[in-house]
């Protein structure tokens, strides 16, 4: 019952196992204050501009927000796929799985940088030669603060994601992974499927307000 | 393709569920529904949120120890957000004019 990727620490692989996983959910409960601290003051402004966070929104791509959610959620699934195989021993097909989730992820970014750009020639990033014309024109800074912020710092993890997944890819390419040992694409799997989440929200709050307006 | 390569059903449905309330909430947000609209938005936002959680992030098949960590910081979101909301939306000069 001996397994050189056994650390000294724990009992057996299961052990070490259990513990890496609530390792990472320890980390996924301070992202999410994290990010909390950002929607806690989106909420406080919203409830205070109303009309001028609804006008803000509409200004937002919603196509584009769309689309990205869309390849997100698929990425994750990817993701999910690849973890249940490679516990099953099909480590080298998890790769393949791995890398798709990776390239959608660069996708993303691709698309949120197209988003961004028309976003500055309409003139609407803060710091990057915001006007805007009209009463709301400070809700809509506001709001439009929020959305950099959270967008970038959302990117961010995207791009850390894209390179551990890519990393972990490799590593189940060269069959690293097995049956008994399958921590890091499971852990870098919850990881993931976490910013995931966050976009789920992210979309909710900047994307669909005020379309009905 | 191998039986062993083929993704798990509860995988696929979940996935097929996340892009069917994605678009879901994307027709409901041009909806007339007044304050009622971000109810909906946040509603199935937390419904999405939910299957990652439990069927990708496999909090279903998990102890309750995990489960304890996954929810505390939701748990301290929770009290952070009530807190704060509590105070601004209760102040009568909140904006300032």
């Amino acid at each position: 019952m001996s397994d050189a990727r056994l650390a000294a620490q724990f009992v057996d692989m299961r052990q070490q196992h259990e513990v890496a996983r609530l390792g990472m959910w320890v980390f996924l409960a301070t992202e999410v204050l994290f990010f909390g601290g950002l929607i806690l003051v989106y909420c406080v402004y919203r409830t205070g501009y109303p009309e001028g966070f609804a006008e803000a929104a509409r200004h937002t791509k919603i196509a584009i927000g769309a689309a990205n959610t869309a390849i997100l959620l698929t990425s994750s699934f990817l993701v999910a796929w690849a973890v249940s195989i490679v516990r099953l021993g099909e480590s080298r097909f998890a790769s393949l799985l791995l890398w798709a989730a990776a390239l959608l992820g660069l996708i993303f970014i691709g698309l949120k940088g197209v988003e961004y750009s028309l976003e500055y020639r309409e003139h609407l990033l803060p710091g990057f030669g915001f006007e805007f014309a009209g009463s709301q024109a400070h809700a809509v800074h506001l709001f439009f603060a929020f959305y950099l912020v959270a967008t970038a710092l959302h990117a961010v993890h995207i791009a850390v994601g894209i390179f551990v997944l890519a990393i972990i890819g490799w590593r189940a390419h060269q069959k690293r992974y097995s049956e008994t040992y399958h921590s890091p694409p499971t852990v870098a799997g919850l990881y993931w499927h976490f910013v995931d989440v966050v976009w789920i929200f992210l979309f909710a709050l900047i994307y669909l307000p005020g379309r009905s307006g | 393709m191998t039986k062993n390569r083929r993704p798990p059903r509860i995988l696929v449905a979940s996935w097929m569920g996340l892009l069917a309330l994605l678009a879901l909430t994307v027709s409901a947000a041009y909806l007339p529904l007044g304050m009622a609209n971000t109810v909906v938005a946040m509603t199935i936002a937390a419904a999405k949120a939910t299957i990652v959680a439990t069927v990708f992030m496999e909090l279903r098949e998990r102890n309750s120890l995990t489960i304890t960590f996954a929810a505390a910081g939701f748990f301290w979101l929770a009290i952070m957000l009530w807190l704060v909301l509590a105070d601004y939306v209760t102040r009568p000069n909140f904006p300032p004019a």
